[in-house]
């Protein structure tokens, strides 16, 4: 099984790119360990995630072709 | 302008049969409130004014600089150094005549802003830091009035609305189910360090005057328990539902009483020099970050503190003992009325220049009495 991460605004600074793939993945629990083994800039940051454009708070099942936004907060006006 | 030539200013949106005099009404008699007469201040003033919304409040403390013109359109060269508040009231009341402005030259406050939002049905946030946003959020939550929310980095910004009740009568999301807690403010680049380009906050600005005005006249559907999410150099328009996060133990003021003795900035985390801090700082450090609280005052002194765990170090023997206290906590030191505590920061941040310290304002005497007030 498959999922695309797109991640948005100064996250792009830490991944290097807007959109990710990864295989094998279970839950928004397991998707957040993995991003933090391989992104750990990430752990110092917030960023809200959406699974396929719902905004989540809890730890969630994820299923093939799933698509997972990464949205930080903005504070410029 | 008589009523024949009022209407015929806003002929090109009363022709639309879904919006119509009925619409157009009710942008007559809308108040609308703009904090920040900035990148996005502007062109939303713009076009609340252009559309008719017949009361418009512009809050902004600060002055127009060189530096604003590449996206704040309604300033120019001659208007560097004035108030953007009045800069823009001024040129807008030429643009639309009709309209009625009220100018706040002040900063958005715990002290002012339930009043001022108070006075409006619908807020717009065009503001450029934290602390503001968690501010008018909250107040907007607490008297109950739909809030649009923009914001912008470099090439990208999200818009929403918040506190938007739906048929059945529910609130709506606020900011606070996106982000509870604010960031750390190293985490996120503002505008001056990032950058933006101008145009971006033009769009968001104006994307939040659309759902003022589609709230106002309730026509179509408003970005309610929404968040977008929009970059300029990919085209992508990325829409999210948000519910609630459920979050009724986090920290935000549930009264007005609360919300107007809460530290905005010190919850953003803007006061990182080491200072006294008040007993409600003090309690909102402890429930969320690791402190060291130390006790400097003499063995056995009076009142006991029992309610959460500190570590002895009188102020006499507090050169030998401060050794052992310079950790990667943030620390607070308390005495019985807050002047030994004080001494003891001013030892302690003398050694250790880059430890984060605070002092107790008033001592466990004045934390006790607020305890016992609530």
């Amino acid at each position: 099984m498959e999922i695309n991460v797109l991640v948005f605004g100064q996250i792009t600074d830490i991944t290097g790119k807007g959109s990710l793939k990864f295989t094998d993945i279970k839950s928004t629990g397991e998707l957040n360990q993995l991003l933090l083994k391989t992104y750990p800039l990430l752990g110092s940051v917030k960023y809200l995630m959406a699974v396929n454009k719902r905004i989540i708070h809890e730890n969630t099942i994820l299923m093939n072709e799933d698509t997972i936004a990464l949205l930080p907060p903005f504070s410029g006006g | 302008m008589g009523q024949s030539n009022t209407y015929r200013r806003y002929e090109r949106q009363i022709v639309l049969k879904e919006f119509g005099t009925a619409a157009q009404e009710k942008l007559f008699r809308a108040k609308v409130l703009v904090v920040g007469a900035g990148g996005l201040g502007c062109p939303a003033l713009q076009y609340l004014s252009a559309a008719g919304v017949g009361y418009i409040g512009i809050v902004d403390f600060d002055k127009v600089e060189l530096t604003n013109l590449q996206r704040q359109v309604l300033f120019t060269v001659d208007d560097i150094g004035k108030p953007k508040a009045k800069v823009a009231a001024e040129k807008l009341k030429l643009f639309n005549p009709e309209i009625q402005f009220s100018v706040y030259e002040e900063k958005l406050g715990t002290a002012n802003a339930l009043e001022i939002i108070g006075e409006y049905d619908i807020v717009i946030d065009g503001t450029d830091n934290f602390a503001t946003r968690y501010l008018v959020n909250d107040a907007c939550v607490l008297l109950g009035k739909p809030l649009v929310y923009g914001a912008v980095l470099r090439f990208e910004g999200q818009v929403g609305v918040f506190n938007y009740p739906d048929k059945d009568g529910s609130p709506g999301v606020n900011y606070r189910d996106l982000f509870p807690q604010p960031p750390e403010p190293s985490t996120v680049p503002s505008c001056n360090e990032a950058g933006v380009l101008g145009i971006l906050p033009g769009i968001i600005g104006t994307m939040q005057a659309a759902e003022a005005i589609k709230i106002i006249t309730g026509i179509g559907r408003p970005l309610s328990n929404i968040i977008v999410s929009y970059n300029l150099l990919n085209n992508i328009y990325f829409e999210c539902m948000v519910s609630s996060a459920g979050n009724n133990d986090i920290n935000f003021p549930k009264s007005k009483a609360a919300f107007k003795s809460f530290n905005y900035e010190w919850f953003c985390g803007n006061t990182h020099h080491s200072g006294e801090i008040s007993p409600e700082e003090f309690d909102e450090l402890r429930k969320n970050e690791n402190v060291s609280i130390i006790d400097v005052r003499e063995k056995d002194e009076l009142p006991v503190i029992d309610e959460f765990p500190v570590t002895q170090i009188p102020l006499s023997r507090f050169e030998l003992g401060v050794s052992a206290i310079a950790e990667k906590n943030k620390i607070v030191l308390i005495c019985k009325s807050g002047k030994r505590s004080l001494s003891a920061l001013k030892l302690l941040t003398e050694r250790y220049p880059d430890c984060i310290a605070y002092s107790l304002k008033g001592g466990i005497d004045a934390w006790k009495m607020k305890l016992h007030q609530k």
